[in-house]
């Protein structure tokens, strides 16, 4: 493998790219955390608290909230099932890490361009559920099994439209591979015109808006965050965690909403990809672009979580069951006769 | 070769320690939690014989749908926290059940593939994979559509209370 024209050996490339993956969960969680639920919330909210440390722009607020949770005392409660509960957060920070192996953000700088992609992507992230049930269950704690029966049936009711809304995008590109979809997309014309390639927000404007509702869902983001509701079940699953478990549940959820914006990204606006840029400069620019691409996408999902109130849980599965499952049916099968008809 | 064949060792003793904690565990949800390591294991497997479509659909239909469907419903109706009674008088004879069915199971196996060797040298490709399922297959495949379709129907005419 050679990457800027370096030759190493596999060992240290698997160690390398198994370190990039460890910081980029954490990293990421950081950033979208920092951005946009300190700073963006603040401005919308005018929430006081988190604009105050440190003097300019309240900088310090983060790095005092870390302290903070890592100087916690950590609690396991007396009737719980000590094992269980102490792996629970690992699984949800570990389904988080296995999505990061295939986005791609170069031509070459892809941890594995596995075939299956966006399939795999998908199916590593719908492992957190597993994790969220043995938190809520063994906690011993009525409000924490709460919790987690309503995110296991919110993800399993919104996981259909989130794969089915990805279909007509491997329809379109005509394989699973990310790289193969970003490559769709940069060398892709509208009517002829190449100059911009063909992201494919344009043609697949339903599935992007059936997708990014769907990972709303899947991320248990307002207005889809019956699980943790603090009014109700005052935080569902995570109840009973606190300190460095608690942080874990925290990073799980922040590293989560980096990968599926990344995916958004990826799938819908062209990923590491900008018109007329190859070779070299591509790999150079690659994860800057995919960077700010993926920042606007979480612009738009953090927008709505801090907008909208809570659905009631009837009302988010009708959503679910009654209006987007059979859109999605429908974009897949219009995208269908237009690609065998063009 | 030698990695895979430690590799698939590795996975097989990890599989059939849990899978015999699924069994011998007087928890419910722990045996549910067991057969998340079994069903990785075999998903594993699939990713070893270089079958990465079928493993990924194991990982989310299995571990990603099934089980957690499983847990579900264990949740919603009992819950329980820490060890049950859940033995009965039946141990002799479901011994004797499994070993009987090991070994019709292996006598099955090594009599139809005992000698046939795999050549594995790229992964297959998902579009080889349906592009047999959709030609080669199709009967079979809607056989499968149309038992899964009753399935469902079945399901809604027992659930229903008019």
């Amino acid at each position: 493998m050679s990457v800027l024209a370096l030759e190493i050996g596999w060992g240290w490339m698997l160690a390398f790219k198994a370190l990039v993956i460890l910081m980029i969960v954490p990293l990421g969680a950081l950033v979208l955390g920092y951005t946009f639920l300190l700073k963006m919330m603040s401005h919308m909210q005018s929430r006081l608290g988190p604009m105050d440390p440190g003097g300019f722009h309240g900088w310090f607020q983060l790095v005092g909230d870390g302290l903070k949770f890592l100087q916690k005392e950590d609690i396991i409660p007396e009737d719980a099932d000590r094992r269980v509960f102490a792996f629970a957060p690992v699984v949800v920070v570990i389904s988080t890490f296995l999505m990061f192996v295939v986005i791609p953000v170069g031509p070459v700088a892809v941890v594995a361009n596995l075939d299956v992609g966006v399939f795999y992507a998908l199916a590593v992230s719908s492992l957190s559920v597993i994790g969220v049930l043995m938190a809520g269950w063994s906690s011993a704690n009525k409000f924490a099994l709460m919790g987690a029966l309503r995110a296991a049936g919110q993800l399993i009711a919104y996981e259909l439209p989130l794969l089915l809304a990805v279909v007509g995008v491997v329809m379109q590109a005509g394989t699973m591979s990310l790289q193969g979809i970003v490559s769709a997309q940069q060398n892709g014309s509208i009517f002829g015109w190449s100059g911009i390639g063909n992201p494919f927000i344009f043609t697949q404007i339903i599935g992007f808006l059936l997708f990014m509702i769907a990972a709303q869902a899947e991320l248990s983001q307002t207005p889809f965050d019956m699980p943790v509701a603090e009014s109700e079940l005052v935080a569902g699953y995570m109840v009973e965690y606190s300190g460095f478990r608690f942080l874990f549940f925290f990073i799980g959820e922040f590293g989560t909403a980096t990968a599926f914006a990344a995916l958004a990204a990826t799938l819908f606006l062209g990923g590491w990809s900008l018109p007329g840029v190859h070779g070299l400069s591509a790999e150079l620019l690659g994860p800057l672009v995919l960077f700010v691409k993926l920042m606007g996408v979480a612009f738009l999902m953090f927008w709505v979580r801090f907008t909208y109130p809570r659905l009631r849980e009837d009302q988010l599965q009708a959503i679910a069951w009654k209006f987007l499952i059979p859109i999605a049916l429908a974009n897949i099968i219009i995208t269908a006769i237009i690609k065998v008809a063009f | 070769m030698v990695a895979q064949n430690v590799a698939f060792w590795i996975i097989a003793i990890a599989m059939v320690l849990s899978a015999i904690g699924v069994v011998r565990t007087s928890n419910v949800v722990h045996a549910a939690l067991y057969l998340v390591i079994v069903l990785a294991g075999a998903a594993a497997q699939y990713i070893l014989l270089a079958a990465e479509f079928v493993a990924w659909v194991q990982v989310l239909i299995y571990i990603g749908a099934v089980v957690i469907l499983f847990l579900f419903g264990i949740m919603l109706t009992r819950s329980p926290m820490g060890d049950l009674d859940l033995d009965n008088s039946q141990r002799m004879p479901a011994f004797v059940a499994c070993l009987a069915l090991v070994g019709t199971l292996t006598a099955l196996l090594v009599d139809a593939f005992g000698n046939s060797k795999v050549v594995i040298d790229a992964p297959t490709k998902t579009s080889v994979l349906s592009s047999d399922i959709f030609r080669l297959y199709i009967v079979p495949f809607e056989a499968v559509s149309i038992l899964l379709l009753a399935a469902l129907v079945g399901a809604i005419v027992l659930a229903r209370r008019d």
